[in-house]
């Protein structure tokens, strides 16, 4: 039985095809042997500054061959990856630094200053140009015995999530969870190591799990979309024509974009056998168009928060739908089930709305240093008083549709997605409250300009420009609002709160 | 109305527009602004920026933009 992930490489890629590449980026192109090799350094080096295990590593570096080689190096030393955005402002970066309070931070000689900047010690900071070498500097059979002590139920990655407090949440996941998930997807979702990845999603998302493991485990190669490419929609269509990109696995918003634009009429991508999604509700308009001009390419809809590894649900789109449709979040992926409760706990029947609630190997571990949040959001199955088991509530509301599918609904409280990302507005809140002179503030979502919103009262007149420059240093880019409107005073409801609602159906 | 520099100023605060040949190179605006800033010339000018001008060329500097906006039909 396999325990651990770093058995998908030693047993995969590089047993089966070590000189394969591995991984392109702008700056490298790798072999499976190669990032091996690499990372194995990475994992020596880190041993030399501590025996940790088990813990989770912070990564500070942009998407590259260098985060694979970091993250493999990580897992080979008995730890767990935490790959952070190099974006993140200083704030929000060094909330997350102190709550993972790592010995090492693997990053590069080009990233380390921003560390230091937060007075990070240079001791602490390993850089992964020591381990890009062709010397070896570790001992296969030390690394390997060692990793022994690694069982199945221990942090393999860990992912973090707005959080409304407004420090994000480090979600913890686990070796098994991640191989439940990863081995059923290879086989559901057809996938042999032939794939060519135009890899887009942030490696600090979820969908990098699956990625990652794809090319470790068989051979599949991970090519990094330039992010200048990712910025222009026919650039990025370019992209797809000009490489031999045969796998994608994106969030809708840009496929959105490029169908809105009607990018793919004047190409030919049939070259594309795998167009996966995840992270919001794809509009199913916008899905047609894409089956449309890739009508060889199998689509799938993936469905999870962050504390699910990757997803919990799927659907293969394998029947037309009309354009008013919506699509399917469809049906549980295996050794996972998924219960609609509703409020008095009680199964949801078909299409009564409820919580979509997850029980299984599919779990995340907890939010990492936060046993009350934890608490909150896994809990004891309600159905189950026979002994300790938990579910994850994940305040997403669904329902059964008669076909025995999963129907996304929405959300009940004051979380969105936005361009692919999980925002709590209450963390938005929360850094606006900051800036001098804020007496209030409301933050809402437009949905049909994908807009957000913030409704403020203020002591003086503040520009648009003023506020998003003091929310920068706090918030990451994709949680700025973009529309300001103050306001002598937020509407309330009797009993004096903000009428979030009002503000609501102002703008949608 | 808005003046062009006045609405790249609300989306990079931090940056001076107006002396910068190369906004892509300059790491003046990244994908998260291209969005925003297309959005925000599209209801601005009350013009619709189409797919296929959205290129690296159009957005390198106030210039570039303004030629932009001004075959889209607006009078700068």
């Amino acid at each position: 039985m396999q325990i651990n992930v770093i058995e998908y490489f030693e047993k995969g890629a590089l047993a089966g095809c070590r000189d394969k590449v591995a991984v392109i980026d702008q700056e490298h192109q790798f072999t499976f042997g190669q990032i091996g090799h690499f990372a194995k350094n990475c994992a020596a080096l880190i041993l030399r500054n501590g025996s940790m295990m088990r813990r989770p590593i912070p990564v500070f570096l942009p998407k590259s061959a260098q985060n694979i080689i970091a993250d493999l190096g990580i897992l080979y030393s008995g730890n767990a990856y935490a790959n952070l955005d190099v974006k993140s402002p200083p704030q929000r970066l060094k909330g997350m630094l102190q709550n993972l309070n790592a010995d090492i931070i693997v990053t590069s000689a080009q990233y380390a200053d921003a560390l230091r900047a937060l007075d990070i010690p240079s001791d602490r900071l390993l850089l992964i140009e020591q381990a890009m070498t062709t010397e070896t500097l570790y001992d296969q059979a030390v690394l390997l015995k060692r990793l022994e002590a690694v069982i199945d139920t221990d942090p393999y990655c860990l992912i973090h999530t707005s959080g409304s407090t407004g420090i994000p949440k480090g979600v913890a996941l686990n070796h098994r969870s991640t191989i439940d998930f990863v081995d059923w997807a290879f086989e559901r979702l057809e996938l042999d190591g032939s794939e060519v990845m135009g890899s887009l999603a942030p490696i600090y998302f979820d969908a990098y799990t699956l990625e990652f493991c794809l090319c470790i485990a068989k051979g599949a190669t991970w090519v990094v979309v330039p992010d200048q490419t990712a910025t222009f929609p026919v650039k990025l269509v370019d992209f797809l024509v000009k490489n031999p990109i045969n796998f994608i696995f994106w969030v809708p918003t840009i496929m959105v974009n490029i169908a809105n634009l009607d990018l793919l009429s004047k190409v030919n991508l049939e070259r594309i056998k795998k167009v996966f999604f995840i992270g919001e509700v794809f509009p199913t308009k916008h899905l047609n168009y894409w089956r449309r001009h890739i009508p060889g390419a199998m689509f799938v809809n993936l469905y999870g928060p962050i504390e699910i590894t990757v997803a919990c649900t799927y659907f293969i789109v394998d029947r037309e739908l009309s354009d008013e449709e919506k699509l399917p979040v469809g049906f549980p992926c295996r050794n996972t089930e998924i219960l609609i409760l509703t409020e008095q706990n009680r199964l949801a029947k078909v299409d009564e709305p409820g919580e979509i609630c997850v029980r299984g190997s599919s779990l995340a571990l907890g939010y990492w240093n936060n046993p009350e949040r934890t608490a909150r959001g896994f809990v004891q199955n309600p159905l189950n008083p026979h002994h300790p088991e938990l579910i994850y509530r994940t305040g997403d509301l669904g329902h059964w549709n008669s076909r025995g599918e999963i129907m996304f609904l929405g959300r009940q409280d004051f979380q969105i997605k936005h361009l692919g990302y999980r925002i709590e507005l209450g963390e938005i809140e929360h850094a606006a409250l900051q800036v001098e002179g804020m007496r209030n503030c409301c933050v809402v979502y437009n949905q049909g300009k994908k807009e957000i919103t913030m409704f403020f009262e203020c002591d003086r007149q503040l520009s648009p420009a003023f506020i998003r420059e003091r929310l920068s240093a706090a918030l990451p880019k994709y949680m700025l609002p973009t529309v300001f409107n103050q306001m002598d005073l937020l509407p309330r409801n009797p009993n004096g709160k903000i009428d979030r609602q009002k503000l609501v159906s102002s703008v949608n | 109305m808005k003046s062009l520099p006045e609405i790249l100023k609300e989306i990079r605060p931090e940056f001076d527009f107006t002396t910068s040949n190369n906004f892509m190179e300059d790491g003046m605006l990244d994908s998260f602004d291209m969005v925003t800033l297309v959005s925000t010339l599209d209801k601005t000018y009350d013009i619709s920026i189409q797919g296929t001008d959205i290129v690296p060329e159009n957005f390198q500097n106030l210039q570039t933009i303004e030629a932009l906006l001004r075959k889209c039909g607006v009078q700068l």
